[in-house]
């Protein structure tokens, strides 16, 4: 981890953490990658429809922030948000009843793979506005402020939302008012189609944040062990009432945008490169050579989890639809509300 | 009994919710150390202090956006946009999230927070500060919008705004902060759902609201001068529509008139004029008749603005050519 501005320096790296928690991240990473690898198929097979955005190659960034996290602390995600959900507690088998719009999904199908909530986990969405989320999630912060609780709003978003207005309104709000909010920026280089280079005039993000007087801090991104350590500090530092944090985190997605982009704006060397630093294998390698895991560990992971995964896409394929007559359902709160 | 303003009224609503309910804040731009931009919340932050009466930066889009944020976190927030115009920075937080969130999370997380902002011309403040796009907002399902245009309203209709679970967006018509007079028991109401019937009449309907309501009830004074019996209809509550109320009306007047200062295409009054037109067509003696505000950005100049702006003459007008 590395201070852009007032950030103390910690020592990153497996030495530092306790071996059952390394295979604690492990294991979810996993989770996060053989669910969406499943997904992929599904969606060949149209069970999913609509918009299906992939993290694979970033699962390091949510996996490591969500272990900072208490459960009444609050999350607010992006429609890249998948993993987030898993790494925060939702199911595998409401998330996926979610993506094939059932009744049995975490938002009862009204959502899809953009607009996972739960408020069991204080899982706010499963945001597709980019940037729309910041703003909310100072107010959740706000809240808490005006209660006198000392909870964390963890707000992930992309690079790209840097760039949108509300993204400096949302810095400048938290920072002025002094917030819990660990604003958690998952920077994969790219927004949507366009580098970063060619939209921002300033590409290091944590510089932006700096700017607003918050502590602003960059992490590798496709290393779940300093993205964890960094997570726990800052998350600490918030909650303890040292205001909002920012951390930028440097990673890449392996595949498209979404299923419906054909990538040509990247080129295979780019994505090699970045595929020699996957975060799971990394770690995996890590705990192998350690002696932390064996390869027969690892196998029995696997296969847990795909177990895990097999018991998700049976739930959801036996899910139910919701009634059409219920489409008017939760316009308001209350039956015959305003509508 | 002592007389109150518009202002006045609004500001012993906020008040008297700051005291009732330590959820509540008031969040805006000047709403603290300016006293508010039309001076409602002067006094407050005195009284109730910059935790709860929070001045804002510049950030529409941001201050919203964090009031939905704090309505998610448990708090009731009202949140002061300054004018209608300024309120379009914050349409995605409004729309995408206040409007959509309890249906996007399956029913899991409702918004209850209070939008307040003035609307509507006559002011000479031209341009980007004088529109009337509540009709805009009465468009999106999710979200209740009302229109006090009377000194009872304006004291009342916060308390039941504030106790909705989903997001309640009040318009407050810049004219009418300055009106003065009584308030009756009708400042105690709880009806947010409502239509009501101002002036009671037997030849012709002229619905409106906000600030249009002035313009209604005077064009009936000149009507009843000529022995045209006008009923006023005051929509209050833009969304839901009080259907009913309007039909009820229309059906036994036979003629309808709607004055809306928003612009005349894909309006407010055209929604009326069509729930009339599909609920009682066999009732009317003419066709629905629209005033509204012309379709023009609003001007500057006294006489342009007025020109703008739908006018007693100009109702009294749409009365005669349906030949009431």
């Amino acid at each position: 981890m590395s201070g852009s501005s007032d950030a103390p320096e910690v020592e990153p790296g497996a030495a530092s953490v306790e071996p059952g928690r390394s295979v604690h991240l492990l294991s979810e990473m996993l989770r996060v990658r053989r669910f969406e690898e499943r997904c992929v198929e599904l969606y060949s097979h149209q069970a999913i429809r609509g918009f299906l955005h992939l993290a694979i190659g970033e699962e390091a960034c949510c996996v490591g922030v969500m272990q900072a996290l208490d459960p009444e602390d609050a999350v607010v995600a992006t429609y890249r948000e998948h993993g987030h959900a898993l790494a925060r507690g939702i199911s595998m088998r409401a998330a996926l009843a979610e993506l094939e719009g059932r009744v049995e999904g975490c938002s009862r199908g009204r959502g899809g793979s953009m607009h996972l909530f739960d408020a069991a986990t204080r899982f706010f969405g499963g945001n597709a506005i980019v940037a729309g989320g910041l703003p909310l999630a100072v107010g959740l912060a706000l809240a808490d402020h005006l209660s006198g609780r000392h909870r964390v709003t963890a707000c992930f978003f992309g690079d790209g939302a840097v760039a949108e207005g509300e993204f400096h309104e949302a810095m400048n709000l938290a920072a002025l008012w002094h917030l819990p909010v660990l604003f958690c920026c998952e920077n994969n280089l790219y927004a949507m189609g366009t580098a970063l280079e060619f939209t921002e005039s300033e590409t290091d993000l944590s510089l932006k944040a700096a700017s607003y007087r918050m502590a602003s801090w960059h992490v590798d991104g496709m290393d779940v062990l300093a993205v964890s350590e960094a997570a726990r500090e800052a998350a600490d530092a918030v909650r303890a009432g040292g205001g909002p944090h920012f951390l930028e985190m440097r990673t890449y997605r392996f595949r498209s945008h979404s299923m419906y982009d054909p990538d040509r704006y990247r080129d295979k060397a780019e994505i090699d490169r970045w595929r020699s630093r996957d975060p799971i294998d990394q770690l995996r390698v890590q705990l192998v050579a350690r002696g932390v895991l064996t390869d027969a560990d690892v196998e029995r992971m696997e296969s847990a989890i795909a177990d895990e995964v097999l018991d998700a896409v049976d739930f959801a394929a036996g899910g139910t639809d919701e009634p059409v007559a219920d489409l008017g359902r939760f316009v308001t709160s209350t039956p015959g509300g305003a509508t | 009994m002592s007389t109150i303003t518009y202002r006045e009224a609004l500001r012993e609503a906020i008040r008297e919710a700051l005291i009732a309910d330590e959820r509540v804040f008031v969040m805006g731009e000047d709403v603290g150390h300016y006293g508010g931009s039309y001076a409602v919340t002067l006094g407050l932050l005195e009284e109730f202090g910059p935790e709860r009466i929070r001045d804002t930066p510049l950030s529409e889009s941001g201050f919203v956006g964090a009031g939905i944020g704090a309505a998610l976190g448990g708090m009731r927030p009202i949140v002061e946009v300054m004018t209608v115009n300024f309120s379009l920075l914050a349409l995605d937080q409004i729309m995408n999230n206040a409007a959509s969130l309890l249906y996007m999370s399956g029913g899991q997380f409702n918004v209850p927070l209070v939008i307040r902002m003035a609307t509507g011309a006559g002011r000479q403040v031209a341009a980007q500060h004088s529109h009337s796009l509540e009709g805009w907002y009465a468009h999106i399902p999710g979200l209740r919008v009302l229109a006090p245009a009377t000194l009872d309203d304006a004291r009342a209709m916060l308390a039941p705004a504030l106790d909705d679970p989903d997001p309640v967006l009040i318009f407050e018509h810049a004219m009418l902060y300055g009106t003065e007079g009584e308030l009756t028991d009708d400042a105690h109401t709880r009806d947010i759902t409502s239509a009501a019937i101002r002036r009671r009449g037997e030849d012709v309907t002229i619905v409106a609201y906000g600030g249009t309501l002035r313009v209604a009830l005077g064009a009936a004074e000149v009507l009843a001068r000529e022995g045209v019996d006008a009923e006023v209809v005051d929509l209050r509550s833009l969304r839901p529509l009080d259907t009913s109320t309007i039909l009820t009306a229309v059906s036994r007047t036979h003629r309808a008139v709607v004055v809306d200062e928003g612009w005349r295409s894909g309006s407010l009054s055209a929604e009326v004029a069509s729930r009339i037109t599909e609920g009682v067509f066999y009732d009317l003696d003419a066709p629905v008749a629209r005033v509204c505000g012309a379709e023009v950005p609003m001007p500057y100049a006294k006489h342009l603005e007025d020109a703008a702006m739908p006018q007693v003459a100009d109702v009294v007008a749409a009365v005669h050519a349906l030949g009431a």
